[in-house]
């Protein structure tokens, strides 16, 4: 089953919206509850990065009766050094952002602790894809 | 077991308007057949349908009075919402007084129980084992809503009964000792604020049987005991809890007895609600305990009360009677307020029993929601489109009960009916083949 969500990139109050609809679907399949948490938790983080970091974009999320993927597009800034922003506590949010309580630099180290594979494919000026994926 | 709610409807008193499916926070009601209907597993037994519905249709049952005389000896046991009912009382043994006038033998107060909550979630967290943030487990209608809609985060629920069960089994304790009488002759009235208390003494899901023998609601003994209360003038001497377990009335209450630092409180499901989202997202992991409560301001919001929340709240923060320092409680073993079982997930969002079928109806709801005019306007009796959607794939609705799709299927007829009487063949009503 696919799922397509829009990412505003004005709208903050809208953030968050298409991974909280999307934990709704898992919980209507039944899933267990530590699958629920992980792709709650990446899945939201990812999520508020391309709002925030991207100006909005897309997320598509399957699921199958293996896994589920979740990707989000961007055509935004892109990221220059990936070993860098996966780093703890590194950010480039601005006030403004940080203000919203966002900018920990954490957002990317928690996909990679609860996503059980994090793929990033990103280019400077050009955008940024983000790939979460979660076996069931 | 047959699973009993407090909140029930009043079929001769529901117009089957649409007011309370759509405050419901768990989507628990439709209207059929012009009635509303509430959807036993899903019911939080909150009371928001109680407080909006303007025919008053909406009802929390409770115990009567008359069931005090099926026991040799009763003690009351008042939520300490009790306490700030009434106007220029603030001496709490006046209220405790009139308890025994109106025929209870004895009393005992939940706030105490709550100060057992509070010494036992202490020493808990203490230990360091909880995961975090730790979410208290006070208020019934909160835990079901957490089964129903959160069952993710039960693994944070702090596993302590309620200062309800802790109160009933204290007050049992000292009334066995004090009259020597068996157990099953002490009746246990614990005085609600609402209707979640109710049903969790009556279906409870945290042991097999309550310590609570009955509930009689905040308002029943307010119009007992209001002229008593007011005139009263040497009061026994009976109020034992202080400021700390009092509070716990009050949003922030419970918070703040736990000593912890970094705590929120949460009042109103619709804020409870938000919060627990945010939980889920893992927004709140650097926070110690959250606090949440259904009513607004806390129980003192309860549906069953009488008083305004605010003034009540303010009222008890100012009773003169009551002791700021808490008692320790002498040879408190914690491990006997534990929860007797673990809470389990409601499966109730759980559109099948296997993935394959519960992937077929999502599939479908979708189908038949994009077909919808997303109006959510409730005229088919579901909260929502998308509610309406689902209750059409799980067999409970038809598509012709959206007002909307009936007419666009009334229009086609018509135009077919329109078509048929216009075409040059439709008005040829002599059969013209030859014979
Ligand atoms: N979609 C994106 N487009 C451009 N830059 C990004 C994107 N996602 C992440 N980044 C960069 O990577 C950095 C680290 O991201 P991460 O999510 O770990 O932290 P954060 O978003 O800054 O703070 P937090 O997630 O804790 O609120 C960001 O500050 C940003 O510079
Ligand atoms: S907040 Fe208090 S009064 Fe309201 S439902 Fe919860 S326990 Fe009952
Ligand atoms: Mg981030």
């Amino acid at each position: 089953m696919l799922k397509h969500y829009e990412i505003s990139g004005t709208d903050f109050s809208a953030a968050g919206e298409a991974s909280s609809n999307f934990k709704l679907i898992l919980k209507q399949l039944g899933l267990p509850a530590d699958i629920v948490r992980k792709v709650a938790i990446s899945m939201y983080e990812a999520e508020i990065n391309t709002v925030i970091h991207g100006g909005g974009g897309t997320c598509d999320a399957e699921i199958s009766d293996k896994s589920i993927v979740i990707s989000f597009n961007d055509n935004g800034p892109g990221i220059k050094d990936i070993d860098l922003a996966m780093k703890e506590g590194y950010s480039t949010a601005t006030d403004t952002v940080r203000e919203l309580g966002f900018g920990a630099g954490m957002g990317l180290p928690n996909m990679k602790k609860y996503a059980d594979d994090l793929q990033i494919k990103t280019t400077p000026g050009k955008g940024t894809t983000v790939v979460l994926t979660i076996n069931l | 077991m047959p699973y009993f709610h407090s909140v029930t409807l009043d079929q001769n008193k529901c117009h089957g308007c649409t007011n309370c499916i759509k405050r419901c926070p768990t989507e628990a009601i439709r209207v059929r057949g012009g009635k509303a209907k509430i959807i036993k597993d899903r019911c939080i037994d909150c009371g928001e349908c109680i407080r909006i519905c303007p025919y008053h249709a909406k009802q929390a049952k409770t115990d009567s009075f008359d069931m005090l005389k099926k026991f040799k000896h009763t003690v009351a046991m008042p939520a300490p919402a009790l306490y700030g009912q009434f106007k220029d009382v603030t001496d709490v043994n006046k209220i405790l007084t009139a308890l025994k006038q109106i025929g209870f033998d004895d009393v005992f107060e939940v706030a105490r129980g709550a100060e057992i909550v509070a010494a036992a979630t202490r020493k808990m967290i203490e230990t360091g084992t909880l995961s975090k943030p730790i979410i208290s487990s006070a208020c019934p209608a909160v835990l079901r809503l957490i089964r129903v809609r959160f069952p993710d985060l039960i693994k944070n629920i702090l596993p302590i009964c309620s200062p309800m069960e802790a109160a009933a089994m204290e007050a049992r304790r000292e009334a066995i000792l004090k009259t020597g009488l068996k157990s099953e002759d002490i009746g246990i009235f614990f005085i609600s604020p609402c209707p979640a208390k109710v049903t969790s003494i009556k279906s409870p899901l945290l042991r097999d049987k309550s310590e609570v023998n009955g509930a009689i609601s905040v308002a029943d003994v307010y119009m007992k005991i209001c002229n008593i209360v007011k005139t009263l003038n040497n009061p026994e001497q009976l109020a034992k809890a202080g400021l700390e377990g009092v509070s716990w009335a009050r949003s922030g209450g419970e918070c703040k007895s736990t000593h912890t630092i970094i705590n929120i409180a949460v009042d109103g499901i619709g804020e409870v609600i938000k919060v627990l989202e945010e939980i889920e997202n893992g927004n709140l992991d650097d926070i110690d305990f959250v606090e949440l409560l259904a009513c607004d301001g806390g129980c003192v919001g309860g549906p069953l009360t009488v008083e305004n929340s605010y003034v009540c709240s303010n009222r008890i923060r100012n009773m003169i009677s009551l002791d700021p320092e808490t008692k320790p409680l002498e040879n408190l073993n914690e491990s006997c307020f534990l929860w007797k079982r673990t809470l389990e997930p409601a499966q109730t969002m759980q559109l099948a029993d296997n993935f394959e079928e519960a992937m077929q109806k999502l599939e479908r709801i979708d189908k038949i929601w994009g077909t919808m005019p997303k109006l959510d306007c409730g005229s088919c009796g579901a909260p929502s489109c998308k509610a309406l959607a689902e209750d059409i794939v799980n067999g409970f609705a038809t598509e012709n009960d959206c007002i909307f799709k009936m007419r666009e299927r009334v229009q086609n007829l018509a135009k077919e009916l329109f078509d048929l009487e216009s075409s040059p063949r439709g008005t040829d009503t002599e059969d013209s083949r030859p014979d």
